[in-house]
This record gives structure tokens, C-alpha cells and sequence, in this order.
């Protein structure tokens, strides 16, 4: 049986448990415990040290999803999550500016971690207060090869979009190797 | 969709440049600490600004700027209060009261005024209102951001804040590929472009700062400014090693890597 794995990060609150959730076929193995800090007092619990779900693909291959804790305070768990991963996903509360300077600070860290193929998903495009990923995009100062997609992480269709975006782009960064290699 | 927040998370200047690089219309709306303040923008470009209860009409704007005094002021309000700004504007020109560049010269440096002002708020709420334009009547102008931000950005002297913004001097610095940008339609000072000489994947910026004889905090501003300009983008440096800590991923056969890229892709479609 072969696993791959790929981690899916970003600021505390951004989605990253729903966006598991959404596509996972098995309950997403959480560690959540509830918030001590006053400020982070958002939701009732977050993850500390990562949500963890299953897709299996056939009877050989098992694609497991990582989530990252949110809270800066377990970063020391993300280059454990990082080790391996086949790609990585950056999940943003489009609506909470206040998140944007950290989840650029994130998807720096886990760039130097490891040169894997990523993408970011502008969460929560489904409310009022968002921001448009164009917007999103100078904001966080995101490269224009980068794919920076539009997202709901309650929604399964939306998350199979986000997915398979970071998949094509694997592929694509393995046949211009192909092709450097030639 | 909406585009706001507070300052306290998405400064100034950040703002300014998001609408400078997405050429946008509207107009923005800022409550800050004591005061409220109104900047409309058309293409990505400044054309009015209002703060407070300041007089912004054009009779103020030209008695702050010393072109008329306060007893002209007061006469042409007490004559020519039915007036807009456009018509006044034409009125004094036509009369031989002022020629038309010192009015625009006027207005511009109160404009900008405004907006360096802005760059002092560290905290209010901000709202970008698309479409939005000032009212009728009102004189509007054409002012590019680039030179704007890079200026409020020399003002922004807060060590801290620079320190956040530019992290890791050990990294490169490079061009900034974006259609229509041309760094010589850029007013850079004396500091700036020494820097910007130096612009290369292969120098660190600790090694642009030894060849310019510059502290940390005299690179770090100027970095800070040609970031902020959208000018320029922190890069790896050419050659330099991945961190020590980095894990590679254990190289597999590329047939069968891609084999498995593209079962996940029919897995995943089919969920």
C-alpha cells in the first residue's frame, strides 16, 4: 500500500478542518482542544496538533490530508507535517484582513520547507465581507504563476476544484522536469 | 464583494498600492483615530482627497497654499458662493487672478498632503466604495501612486514596522515583471537607486547595503519603499541552499510518480 500525503495550512480560523472534512470519507481525526487565548476566542475549539483525513484512491494508493495547526504557538509541528508532502494547499479567511500578513508568513515557511508544488484557497467567498482573490492576490503579494483560487471549505465541490488545481500544477511542474531532463 | 478592514492590519500603504496595481475606481473611506478622511481614485490614480472637517473647497485649498490671502478668501465666499470649484477656477483664471498651473500645483500638493497625512494612521476603519467619484463641480486631477507611496513610505520611519516588512536580509532582491510599469517614469532619490543599480537575484540585500555603505535601518527603508512601489520582489538569492531542515521528498521514478498524480485526479473528480 503506498500513501501520499499533502498538508493543508494557513491562520488560525481560516477553514482548514472544514476544507478535511469536505472530501474526507473517513471522520477527520481531529485534535482539537478548547481556545484558552481571550483573542482567539473566535470559535469554541482548534486544532493543536493536526487534523488528519483519508481519500482512498484504489487498493494501493491512500492519499492522506494533513491539517496544520492554526495557532502560531504549534509551529514547531509544521515541518514534521511538511516532510514528504507531495503538495501543499495555503487556506485564507478571505474576510479577516487581520490574517493576511500571517498566512503570508506561513506560506513562506513551508516554501522554504520543502520546493513542492502549492496553491492558496481564498476561503470563505461565500460571505459578505470577503475580499475578491484579485485583491487577495496584491495583497499578499502572490506571485501571478501561482494559483490563487476562489473557495468555500463547507462546500465539497469547491474543495474537489481547489484539490485538483494543486494536482494539475504537480503534474505540470513534473513534465517541465521531464522536459529540463531531456 | 467588499474591500475592507482596519489600517491596523492593512496599513496605507498597502491599500495604495492594491488599488494603484488594480487600477482601481472609487473612492475610499477612512475613520481614522480623530478624524474621517475621503480619497477617490480613478484607474488606479489619485484624483481628490478630503479630510475632516478641512476646507477642502478650492478657495481653501488656495488660501492654504498662499495663492490668495484671507481677505480675498473671505470675498470671493461672500461674492462667489454659487460658484462650484470648476467655475471659480475658470472665473479667477479668466480674470487674470491666477494662472491655471498654479491652481492644479495647488490642489496637487494639498492632495497629497492629505494622503501623507494618512500614512501617520496606524489605526481606522476602511471601506473602498467602487464607482464611487467625488460630487460634481469638485476639481479633479490626475496624480500617479507610485511616486506617492514611495514618498509616505520615507515618512514611515517606524524601525519595528520595517523590520516586519523586510525580515530576512540574507534574501535577493528582483525586478517586478508587470505590464506597463517602467522604473524610469519613477521618481527615485539618490539612495533609491543606488539600490536599485544593485537589483539582482545573485546580491543579498546584506551585500547591497555593504556596496552602498548603508546601516540595516537605511536599506530596510529603502527596500521597504520599492516593495511598497511594487517595484521590486524579496527573492532567493541565486545558488543559495535550501535551509538545513528542509526534508526532500525521496526521488521516485517519474512515470510512476505521475501514474499516481493522475489516480488522485480520477479519484478526486470522482468524490
Amino acid at each position: 500500500m503506498q500513501t501520499v500525503k499533502m498538508v493543508v495550512t494557513g491562520p488560525f480560523n481560516a477553514g482548514k478542518t472544514a476544507f478535511i472534512q469536505s472530501v474526507s470519507e473517513i471522520d477527520v481525526v481531529s485534535t482539537e482542544r478548547k481556545i484558552s487565548s481571550a483573542e482567539e476566542r473566535i470559535k469554541e475549539t482548534t486544532t493543536v496538533a493536526m487534523d488528519f483525513g483519508r481519500i482512498t484512491v484504489d487498493e494501493d494508493l491512500v492519499l492522506y490530508l494533513f491539517g496544520t495547526p492554526g495557532q502560531k504557538r504549534f509551529d514547531f509541528m509544521w515541518e514534521i507535517l511538511s516532510e514528504g508532502m507531495l503538495g501543499f494547499i495555503v487556506i485564507i479567511d478571505s474576510s479577516r484582513p487581520e490574517t493576511f500578513r500571517e498566512a503570508k508568513s506561513i506560506l513562506e515557511t513551508f516554501r522554504a520547507y520543502a520546493p513542492t508544488p502549492y496553491v492558496v484557497a481564498a476561503n470563505k467567498q461565500d460571505i459578505s465581507d470577503a475580499w475578491e482573490v484579485d485583491d487577495l492576490r496584491i495583497a499578499l503579494r502572490i506571485d501571478r504563476n501561482i494559483k490563487f483560487l476562489p473557495c468555500v471549505a463547507s462546500d465539497k465541490e469547491s474543495v474537489k476544484a481547489v484539490l485538483l488545481e494543486l494536482l494539475y500544477s504537480i503534474l505540470e511542474e513534473m513534465k517541465e522536469k521531464e522536459e529540463i531532463d531531456k | 464583494m467588499a474591500l475592507k478592514g482596519n489600517l491596523r492590519d492593512f496599513s496605507v500603504t498597502q491599500l495604495l498600492n492594491l488599488i494603484n496595481l488594480a487600477r482601481k475606481t472609487g473612492t475610499l473611506t477612512i475613520e481614522g483615530p480623530t478624524e474621517a478622511a475621503w480619497v477617490s481614485f480613478q484607474d488606479g490614480k489619485l484624483i481628490y482627497a478630503q479630510v475632516g472637517n478641512e476646507d477642502g473647497t478650492l478657495t481653501g485649498i488656495l488660501l492654504r497654499g498662499g495663492l490668495i490671502s484671507g481677505r480675498q478668501a473671505r470675498a470671493i465666499k461672500t461674492h462667489a458662493s454659487d460658484k462650484d470649484d470648476k467655475s471659480l477656477g475658470l472665473l479667477l483664471i479668466n480674470a487674470g487672478y491666477l494662472v491655471q498651473q498654479d491652481i492644479l500645483a495647488s490642489i496637487r500638493q494639498y492632495f497629497r498632503d492629505i494622503i501623507y497625512k494618512l500614512f501617520t494612521w496606524g489605526e481606522g476603519f476602511f471601506r473602498f466604495d467602487a464607482g464611487v467619484l467625488p460630487p460634481e463641480g469638485r476639481i479633479t486631477i490626475r496624480l500617479n501612486l507610485e511616486n506617492i507611496i514611495i514618498e509616505g513610505s520615507r515618512r514611515m520611519r517606524e524601525w519595528e514596522r520595517l523590520r516586519d516588512e523586510v525580515p530576512n536580509l540574507d534574501m535577493a532582491l528582483d525586478f517586478v515583471e508587470r505590464p506597463g510599469a517602467n522604473i524610469r517614469d519613477v521618481n527615485l532619490n539618490v539612495e533609491e537607486w543606488k539600490v536599485v543599480s544593485y537589483v539582482n537575484p545573485k546580491n543579498t540585500i546584506t551585500q547591497i547595503a555593504k556596496a552602498n555603505v548603508m546601516s540595516e535601518l537605511e536599506i530596510r527603508r529603502v527596500v521597504y519603499g520599492l516593495l511598497q512601489a511594487g517595484l521590486v520582489e524579496i527573492v532567493r538569492p541565486d545558488g543559495m541552499p535550501l535551509p538545513a531542515q528542509v526534508k526532500q521528498i525521496k526521488p521516485i521514478d517519474i512515470e510512476q510518480k505521475e501514474s499516481l498524480v493522475n489516480r488522485l485526479i480520477q479519484r478526486i473528480r470522482s468524490l
